[in-house]
């Protein structure tokens, strides 16, 4: 990098507008791939965090494809006792669990808060991970420390929610979240009171929307088949994300931003690099005419390129970081590697990409060129 | 090492036709001489510079240094070629071709790094080189601040700090006065034998000429008169 380097260093106006150009396609994608996975955390956290392996969903006959790819939803589930039932006694299935959700306004002392309600049976196991030996019951609700913040409830106040009245009986410390609401734990029964899981005609035996199944040994096939004979569309809990319609259509489109700024940025670095390689083209046929083979200019302009991408990623990578942490308490964003150093990396990649696109032209710089006045 | 030109033909595409640039040329520069090779524009003198440095395969004939076989044929790959030019060849161009972001120093330092030597290694003969140009106190300096006969030295001293066995000009003093052209001929042919290199010349202005060996002269791509010392 003799000449890259010294490059750089002439002609630092140019090279400075275009680190300052990937700095904030940088800043933009790491700050979306931050926003992306905050909100998409803040819409699947309660699933994820779910100790089930699959969800076994019912779709409706005559309903119009809702999910992707006319998948399952979560608001067109609906579970009937014998579904339920049937599930517990597949062979591989070591537990089938009924879980009810339900999006409800529910009222504290102080304030009122949209939360959404998880019905499930006592001592089902579908508490997340961390929450002790706390358990639900009837007449009581266990909050997520979100529902808590959010409706300025503790352990003992009672909550309205629509007809019924549950007392708070412990707030876990735990983050859950369904389609940006915090969740909290009630009863199946007391969901059932709720009505809310009901839609207007929807069939009365319904006990919950969808259940919940931890497999040892059960086979894609075996489930399939156990699917048909019970009348439900078992899906993993990884899949059944994208039942949950909110969070299928915003990460979607959060995810396209991000893909068509990386798109961006290696076109911009790449426009670049061409117009700085034709440029220099003069530079190019001295330096070959001296012996300067062609594999050592590509590595030298390759390396410019790398400098370049490392510092203008590197900038705006802890500018979106630094960002992220400030505005967290604010901002649904979620800070890690897969939302700061994976799109940084991925960024230097396709930077490089196009920039070697454009500084392929190298190789057809004829050095007899050099014997031409400039 | 002597430079040899055996029979070189140069013929370019012109649309449908072709046009012969260089007609069977023999020519032979002895080591450690300067042979200027005159002709009006349009003659094939640098043509000729262009088969001379492996910048351009010949037609026919053939390119050897001193009784080596050929080193530049019509076959001769073009990396063989860069690999010769770097290792064999100095190069002198009608304008400077300095790097712009390199210092007069660094122009000279290029050569080792592609060489893949450090730098650091011939700095101390670049410098020599720069003092033998006269260009010591300029030696941190960038092109863009040094006059146009200053850049035509660093060529010089770049050319030669490879220690070349062969030497090849084209037309050095085309953008400088009589008195500078005279001066950077005379600087070409000193060092020249100073450092034994055979060294071909192109130029159109002979009144610059006095200090060199031996002239040819070219007329539509044929050599119309063989050397002859000047």
């Amino acid at each position: 990098m003799f000449v890259a380097l010294r490059d750089l260093r002439f002609a630092r106006g140019r090279f400075l507008l275009m680190s300052t150009v990937i700095v904030l396609i940088t800043y933009l994608v790491v700050f979306l791939a931050s926003l992306t996975r905050g909100l998409g955390e803040d819409s699947t956290s309660a699933i994820t965090s779910l100790p089930a392996d699959h969800l076994a969903f019912t779709v409706a006959a005559d309903a119009p494809p809702s999910g992707p790819g006319g998948g399952p939803t979560f608001t067109g589930s609906q579970v009937e006792q014998q579904q339920w039932e049937a599930w517990g006694k597949v062979d591989g299935v070591s537990s089938a669990q009924p879980l009810g959700i339900a999006q409800v306004r529910a009222t504290s002392t102080t304030t009122t808060a949209a939360v959404t309600a998880f019905g499930i049976e006592p001592a089902s196991g579908l508490l997340p991970e961390g929450s002790g030996d706390v358990d639900v019951a009837d007449g009581s609700a266990l909050l997520s420390s979100g529902a808590a913040d959010a409706l300025g409830a503790s352990a003992g106040d009672t909550l309205s929610i629509g007809t019924l009245t549950v007392t708070v009986s412990s707030v876990l410390d735990v983050t859950a979240a369904y389609a940006h609401t915090p969740v909290m734990w009630t009863s199946l029964a007391d969901w059932q009171e709720l009505g809310a899981h009901l839609a207007p005609g929807s069939d009365p035996t319904t006990v919950a929307t969808v259940v919940a199944l931890t497999t040892s040994g059960a086979d894609d096939a075996a489930l399939a088949a156990a699917d048909d004979d019970i009348g439900t569309v078992t899906q993993t809990a990884r899949a059944s994300l994208s039942a949950i319609s909110s969070y299928a259509s915003e990460h979607g489109s959060l995810l396209l931003m991000v893909v068509f700024l990386v798109g961006i940025a290696a076109l911009v670095v790449g426009a670049f690099f061409t117009v700085w390689t034709i440029s220099r083209s003069g530079d190019v046929a001295v330096m070959k005419a001296l012996g300067a083979s062609t594999r050592y200019l590509l590595r030298d302009a390759l390396g410019q390129a790398l400098v370049i991408l490392v510092i203008g990623v590197g900038i705006g990578t802890l500018l979106a970081w630094l960002t992220t942490v400030l505005l967290q308490s604010v901002v649904p964003v979620a800070i890690g590697v897969s939302t700061t150093l994976v799109p940084a990396l991925v960024l230097v990649v396709v930077g490089l990409l196009g920039a070697a696109l454009a500084i392929a032209q190298i190789t057809r710089v004829d050095p007899h060129a050099a014997l031409a006045a400039r | 090492m002597d430079l040899r030109l055996e029979n070189v033909t140069l013929v370019y595409p012109d649309g449908d036709a072709t046009l012969t640039a260089v007609d069977d040329v023999s020519l032979t520069v002895p080591s450690g001489t300067t042979t200027a090779l005159l002709g009006p524009s349009g003659s094939g003198k640098s043509s000729l510079l262009a088969v001379a440095g492996g910048l351009t395969p010949p037609t026919s004939g053939t390119v050897s240094f001193g009784e080596s076989p050929p080193v530049f044929t019509t076959t001769t790959p073009r990396d063989a070629a860069t690999t010769m030019r770097l290792e064999r060849i100095g190069f002198v161009f009608q304008q400077p071709q300095l790097i712009p972001s390199l210092t007069a120093l660094e122009q000279l330092e290029l050569l080792a790094h592609l060489r893949g030597r450090r730098s650091s290694s011939v700095r101390d003969r670049a410098l020599e080189m720069l003092d033998a140009v006269g260009l010591g106190p300029w030696a941190h300096k960038r092109p863009g601040t040094l006059s146009g006969g200053q850049r035509q030295r660093v060529a010089i001293a770049r050319a030669f700090v490879g220690e070349p066995h062969v030497l090849l000009v084209d037309e050095p003093t085309s953008a400088l006065d009589h008195e500078r052209g005279v001066e950077i001929i005379a600087l070409v042919t000193s060092l020249a034998r100073r450092f034994d290199a055979a060294t071909l010349l192109v130029s159109h202005d002979e009144s610059t000429l006095g200090a060199v060996d031996a002239t040819a002269h070219l007329l539509d791509g044929r050599l119309v008169a063989r050397p002859t010392a000047a």
